[in-house]
C-alpha cells in the first residue's frame, strides 16, 4: 500500500525547474502528480511518475539532488466532507501529516490524496481498518 | 578643539625621532630578554638588541604576523609575568582561536592616553558625557573609549551596544555630548531617531567617534546629517592596543597616529620593503610604548598610506589615510573579524564538504552575512522542516565560532563556482 515518490531539491534560481523537468522528460517517465513546497531559499519538488526508478537514476546522473520517499495514496469520494473522514481517523490515531497534495484523474470519479506521514504502515492500517480506500503502485498507475 | 597632549601631538619631528629611538631600544631589549619567540627570531637573524640604536634601525627587525600570536596562544608572547598583567582582551583569530592581548597598568595608561587624544580631538572636555555604545567585554571597543573618557576627565557612560530605544532615551535624558560606537550602529541610531520622529537638533549630542569597521566618507556625511553631529574616525586593533591608535582631528584629513607609542610603517606586502610616505601599502606597527605585548613590526594587513605633512590642526604627528582594504581575506562584519577559514573549519567539524560562499551585504546600514553551503546528498530530505533544521544547526555552529549571526542557505551540490586556483569564497557587496 506504499507508493514511491521522488523528491527533488530545487534551488531558487531562474530556469532550474525547466532544467529539472527536462531531465525527467529525458528519462521517459510520465508525471502523474506533483506538488512543490517553497521557502524563500529553496523548493522541494515532489512528483509521482510511472517509472520512478528510471527517473530517479536519470536525475541523479544529471547531478540533481533527489531522494525517493514512500508515501501513501488514498481515494475519497468527491463530495463535501469526505476528506475530513480520513483526517479525523489519522488525528485520532495520533498520526501527524507532514504534507499532502491532491489530484483527480480522468478515469475515476474519486479524488485522490497523497499523504506523507512518519509511519506509513501504521497510517495505512488505521485507514484501511476504517474502510478508507488505499492505492498500491499498480492501482495508482491503472488510474492513468 | 582641545589637544590632549600637545607636548607630543605638536612636538617637533626631531623630538619625536629621539623619543621613538629611545623607546624602540628599550622595547627591543624587553622583547629579546623576556619573549623566547623574539629571542629565537633575532638570534636566527644574527641580530642583537644592541644593534638597534635608533628608530632608523627598525627595518633590520623581523615582522610579526597574526599567526605568531595564534602559535603562541594564549600567553606565549607576553613579556611580563601574570602578576604584572592587569587586563586581557581578545579578538577572533583565523581558526577560531582568539588573538590574546595582555596589558600591564602602564599599557592600559598608554592605550587610554591614545583614546583620550581621540576624544579631545573630537572636542571632548571634562564637562562632557561620553556615551559609549561599543560592546564591553573581550572586544576592545567599549573599555577603550571608556578609559579614554575617564582619562580626559569627562563622564563615561558605559551603555554598551544594543537596545536602541534605551540608547535614545539616555541620549535625550542624560544629554550625552559625544557618541562612540561602530559607524553602522550610529547610522542605525540615527535612522531610529528619524523613524521615531525625534529631531536630532533636540539632542545635546554634538560629535561622534566611530570606528572598528570600514566606512566611507558618504556614510560619514549621512551620519552627520542623521544625528546632526560631526563624525570622527578612530582606528585601532586589539593586537596593538584597541581604539585610539590613530584618530581624526577636526580637519578630518587622515588619522593622527599616536606614533610615540605605536610606530607606523608602510610596506609592500609582497617584497616587504618599506615604502615612502604617500604610497599605499600594508600598515605595520611597532609597539614602542608597550610592555606586556611588545610586538615588533606587526603586520596589520590594512592597506593605507602615511603622510608627515603638518596638519592644519597644529598636530605634527604622522597621519594615516583611512584604510582602503586588506592584504588578507579578513572581513570585518559588524565590527567582528571574520576569516573565511573559520567557516571552513566549522563545516569540516560537521563532516560537511567545505564548499561554501560567503556573501556580505549592508542592508539598512547593518552588515548582513550569508553563507551558502553545498548540501551533501545524504542531508537531503523531502520535508522543508528537516532542511530548515539543517540550516539552523549550521547557523548555530557558525555563531558559536564567529560570534556573529550568519544566515545559512543550502545549495545544490556543485552549485557553487569552482575555480582552478584559489577558490572564490567571498562576495562583499558593501561599498566602502
Amino acid at each position: 500500500m506504499i507508493i514511491k515518490q521522488i523528491s527533488i531539491f530545487v534551488e531558487n534560481k531562474k530556469g532550474r525547474l525547466a532544467e529539472i523537468t527536462e531531465t525527467i522528460a529525458k528519462s521517459g517517465a510520465n508525471i502523474r502528480a506533483l506538488s512543490i513546497a517553497d521557502t524563500t531559499d529553496f523548493g522541494i519538488l515532489r512528483i509521482i511518475v510511472d517509472k520512478a526508478d528510471d527517473a530517479a537514476a536519470t536525475l541523479k546522473e544529471a547531478g540533481i539532488t533527489v531522494s525517493v520517499t514512500n508515501v501513501i495514496a488514498i481515494g475519497i469520494d468527491d463530495t463535501p466532507g469526505a476528506f475530513s473522514v480520513p483526517m479525523r481517523i489519522l488525528s485520532d490515531a495520533g498520526i501527524d501529516v507532514e504534507y499532502m497534495y491532491a489530484f483527480i484523474t480522468r478515469k475515476s470519479e474519486k479524488a485522490y490524496v497523497i499523504l506523507r506521514v512518519a509511519d506509513n504502515d501504521t497510517a495505512a492500517k488505521v485507514l484501511m481498518d476504517k474502510g478508507v480506500e488505499l492505492l498500491d503502485e499498480e492501482g495508482f498507475h491503472s488510474l492513468m | 578643539m582641545p589637544i590632549f597632549k600637545p607636548e607630543i601631538e605638536c612636538a617637533s619631528r626631531t623630538y619625536l625621532h629621539a623619543l621613538q629611538s629611545e623607546r624602540l631600544v628599550k622595547m627591543v631589549e624587553n622583547a629579546y630578554n623576556n619573549v623566547p619567540f623574539y629571542k629565537k627570531k633575532l638570534d636566527e637573524m644574527g641580530l642583537k638588541p644592541e644593534d638597534i640604536k635608533s628608530i632608523d634601525d627598525l627595518h633590520k627587525l623581523p615582522f610579526t604576523v597574526k599567526t605568531d600570536l595564534r602559535d603562541n596562544y594564549p600567553f606565549g608572547l607576553f613579556a611580563r609575568p601574570q602578576s604584572d598583567i592587569v587586563r586581557i582582551h581578545a579578538s577572533s583569530g583565523t581558526t577560531g582561536k582568539a588573538t590574546v592581548v595582555g596589558y600591564t597598568q602602564n599599557d592600559i595608561d598608554v592605550w587610554s592616553d591614545g583614546a583620550a587624544r581621540a576624544i579631545s580631538a573630537a572636542g571632548g572636555k571634562k564637562d562632557d558625557i561620553i556615551h559609549v555604545s561599543y560592546g564591553y567585554g573581550l572586544f576592545t571597543g567599549g573599555l577603550g573609549l571608556h578609559y579614554g573618557a575617564e582619562k580626559v576627565g569627562a563622564t563615561a557612560l558605559p551603555v554598551s551596544s544594543g537596545n536602541t530605544n534605551r540608547q535614545i532615551q539616555l541620549l535625550q535624558d542624560f544629554g550625552s555630548d559625544i557618541l562612540c560606537c561602530t559607524p553602522s550602529y550610529a547610522m542605525f541610531i540615527g535612522e531610529t531617531l528619524r523613524d521615531m520622529g525625534i529631531d536630532p537638533k533636540s539632542l545635546k549630542l554634538r560629535s561622534g567617534i566611530f570606528g572598528a569597521e570600514p566606512w566611507t566618507d558618504e556614510m560619514r556625511k549621512e551620519i552627520e546629517e542623521l544625528l546632526d553631529i560631526k563624525a570622527y574616525d578612530i582606528y585601532g586593533l586589539s593586537e596593538i592596543a584597541g581604539p585610539g591608535v590613530a584618530y581624526n582631528c577636526e580637519c578630518q584629513n587622515g588619522l593622527h597616529v599616536c606614533e610615540d607609542y605605536f610606530y607606523p610603517e608602510i610596506i609592500d606586502p609582497d617584497t616587504l620593503e618599506v615604502l615612502p610616505d604617500g604610497e599605499y601599502g600594508e600598515l605595520v606597527f611597532t609597539c614602542i610604548g608597550k610592555e606586556a605585548l611588545p610586538l615588533i613590526r606587526y603586520r596589520t594587513r590594512d592597506i593605507c598610506a602615511l603622510t608627515r605633512e603638518k596638519c592644519a590642526c597644529g598636530r605634527t604627528t604622522v597621519r594615516m589615510a583611512k584604510p582602503k582594504g586588506r592584504s588578507d581575506d579578513m572581513l570585518i562584519i559588524r565590527g567582528v573579524n571574520v576569516f573565511p577559514s573559520q567557516v571552513e573549519h566549522v563545516l569540516l567539524s560537521l563532516n560537511m564538504t567545505p564548499n561554501y560562499l560567503i556573501i556580505v551585504d549592508r542592508k539598512n546600514n547593518l552588515d548582513i552575512m550569508e553563507v551558502q553551503v553545498e548540501m551533501m546528498p545524504d542531508m537531503f530530505s523531502d520535508t522543508v522542516k528537516s532542511l530548515e533544521n539543517t540550516e539552523k544547526m549550521i547557523e548555530g555552529a557558525l555563531q558559536s565560532t564567529l560570534n556573529i549571526h550568519a544566515k545559512v542557505r543550502l545549495m545544490e551540490p556543485g552549485a557553487l563556482p569552482r575555480s582552478e586556483g584559489k577558490a572564490k569564497r567571498v562576495i562583499d557587496n558593501r561599498k566602502f
